[in-house]
């Protein structure tokens, strides 16, 4: 196998005395769903703010297609192809379901000068507005269009954040507990909305909900105190006994 | 509930436009009204108001808008104005040539400012934008050659093809055509693609990062038109007292054009508008019945600020729209 479509290598990352990374290596390959799990606090979502670009790491590099991204902007890192969501929503809560993901496909645009386009009104440019609506309907928001993002349930909300990241179109797709918070409808939706989207598109997903990972999960990374202790086939990260120990602990023993 | 289950985006509506209209008919006839009634000197106080409106419009832009609270606009206004003087001082008279260079000497020192204080937020944000513009005041200041502390003269207005600028109500007329053009303009960029990106940034900043956007050159944009639309209103005001003075350049300036935007309302189309016109009435009338009329300016103010809290432009707008339902 040649260089994966990430690759992270020897990533660390401190806060003040904490070591929230320590030697972090990870390969997801093209076209896989890959989990990241681990206990809280294990350092889950501070790895996927080191790959998206919301902080730099102190040690270690990033390549992404086979380019070194370490120290590029998370803006940067968008355009090439890497897209995320927050384990906390985060929308435009006060504008409409439809304005939120016009301005995520709006970004990708770079016909007369992208965003830098000064005089049509964005309401004419039928080609974003109706992309916006598809993307929606992608996620099962379709209706909600006029809906304000704030005022949507929960488990709507965390639909409309992934409509967002979806709209940037990326190749690698950082979710980070999509499932947070939902009721069991809602969590079964998107894990069937995931399911659907790990056919397109490559995803790194950090989860706690266990069936989830082993229905959703090609391979699984198990991350304890910053370190990586394990990466492998689902039934393997099962069958692991410092994995159980360590973080399965009695529930599935 | 119906207010709040609109997008907070920014849109149009023909209600708007036609009151617009309307507003700007009206203006435009205020100069013969105020002839025909004997006042002719209220002409040029009109003007200076429209001026100071279009130069907290284009700080409006820039605070409300842009979401950037910048104390430093004094520098591109007064840099405005300095540059009418110099190039009039030079021969260059003609506003078709120094207007547009006033603008784009503001629009450059607001590049070279913006691109320095950008790299702060929030308080250092406000400081840096203030430092920037004290040094700019003192350069000014410093040169005699600029008039130093007494400013720099114009022996007469700007040329404006058969247009005599020295009509109080020719010059009336220009100053409202540039503050019409300016708020149309940027009720354009308010609607397109720019403003909407301005607008998202201003509600979630990383998220809009997160989208591919980088926001620190969008940020940037926003304050260059701002800067520059100050420029022209500086060459506007110039033309109006005849003078370059330092004063436009003064921090207390800027703090003057940000209670402007204050009192007219953050982030509001008319807010500049409101605000200029608030502030120079009050302080026009208040100044007539007292000396201590600073004293009495600041305690109205405070009524100003507490009855409407977001501003005049968007009481009034509250006022007309609770009539238009009934
Ligand atoms: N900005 C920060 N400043 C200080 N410490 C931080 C910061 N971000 C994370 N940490 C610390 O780093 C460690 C890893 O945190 P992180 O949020 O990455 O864990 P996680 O695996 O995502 O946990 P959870 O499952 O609860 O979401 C924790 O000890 C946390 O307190
Ligand atoms: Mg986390």
């Amino acid at each position: 196998m040649s260089g994966g479509l990430l690759d992270v290598a020897g990533v660390g990352r401190h806060f003040g005395g904490v070591h929230a990374l320590s030697d972090v290596s990870l390969r997801v390959t093209e076209g896989e769903v890959h989990a990241l799990i681990g206990p809280n606090g294990a350092g889950k979502t501070t790895l996927i703010h080191q790959i998206s670009g919301a902080q730099t790491p102190d040690a270690g590099t990033i390549r992404f297609a086979g380019e070194d991204v370490t120290r590029l902007s998370m803006h940067t890192r968008v355009t090439r192809g890497i897209a995320r969501s927050w384990q906390v929503t985060n929308v435009f809560a006060r504008f409409s379901a439809l304005d939120n993901v016009a301005l995520a496909v709006q970004g990708r645009r770079r016909d007369w000068g992208g965003s830098f386009r000064f005089w049509v009104p964005a309401d004419a440019e039928r080609a974003i507005v109706d992309e916006a609506a598809a993307w929606l309907a992608e996620v099962g928001l379709a209706g909600r269009e006029a809906a304000i993002a704030g005022s949507l349930a929960h488990g709507e909300q965390r639909q409309l954040e992934l409509a967002l990241a979806l709209a940037t179109k990326p190749r690698l797709l950082l979710l980070d507990e999509p499932m947070a918070g939902m009721g069991p409808e809602e969590s079964e939706r998107v894990v069937g909305l995931i399911e659907h989207l790990g056919r397109k598109v490559t995803l790194l997903l950090v989860e706690h909900d266990m069936d989830a990972v082993f229905r959703l999960a090609d391979r699984v990374s198990v991350l304890v105190g910053g370190r990586l202790i394990f990466t492998g086939l689902p039934d393997e990260v099962r069958a692991h006994p410092e994995v159980k120990k360590a973080y399965l602990g009695e529930e599935l023993v | 509930m119906a207010a709040s289950e609109k997008s907070a985006l920014y849109r149009q509506s023909a209600r708007r436009r036609a009151l617009a209209v309307v507003a700007l008919l009206v203006l435009a006839a205020l100069p013969p009204l105020l002839q025909a009634l004997g006042q002719d000197f209220y002409v040029s106080f009109a003007a200076r108001i429209l001026i100071f409106a279009l130069a907290a419009t284009s700080l409006n832009f820039i605070v409300g808008f842009g979401g950037m609270v910048a104390f430093g606009h004094a520098a591109f206004f007064g840099a405005g104005a300095y540059a009418v003087a110099i190039l009039a001082e030079r021969g260059v008279v003609s506003a078709f040539v120094a207007w547009p260079a006033a603008a784009a000497l503001a629009g450059l020192l607001s590049l070279a400012v913006g691109a320095v204080s950008l790299r702060t937020r929030g308080v250092y944000f406000i400081m840096i934008t203030l430092a920037f513009a004290q040094m700019i005041y003192y350069l000014f200041v410093s040169l005699q050659a600029w008039g130093g502390d007494d400013g720099l003269p114009l022996m007469a207005r700007s040329s404006f093809g058969p247009l005599d600028l020295g009509d109080d109500a020719a010059f009336y007329w220009v100053a409202l055509a540039c503050l019409a053009g300016a708020l149309f303009l940027l009720d354009r960029v308010a609607h397109a693609r720019f403003g909407r990106v301005l607008q998202a940034i201003r509600e979630n900043e990383s998220r809009m990062e997160a989208l591919g956007y980088p926001v620190a050159a969008y940020k940037l944009a926003c304050f260059v038109i701002g800067g520059t639309l100050a420029g022209l209103a500086g060459a506007l005001i110039a033309n109006h007292g005849l003078l370059a003075s330092p004063n436009l350049l003064h921090w207390t300036q800027s703090g003057t054009l940000l209670v402007m935007v204050i009192v007219g309302g953050v982030g509001a189309l008319y807010g500049g508008f409101a605000g200029a016109l608030t502030l120079l009435l009050l302080e026009e009338i208040l100044a007539g019945f007292t000396v201590h009329w600073h004293m009495a300016l600041g305690l109205l103010l405070l009524v100003v600020v507490f009855r409407a809290p977001r501003g005049v432009a968007a009481w009034l707008h509250g006022l007309f729209s609770r009539r238009g339902a009934k």
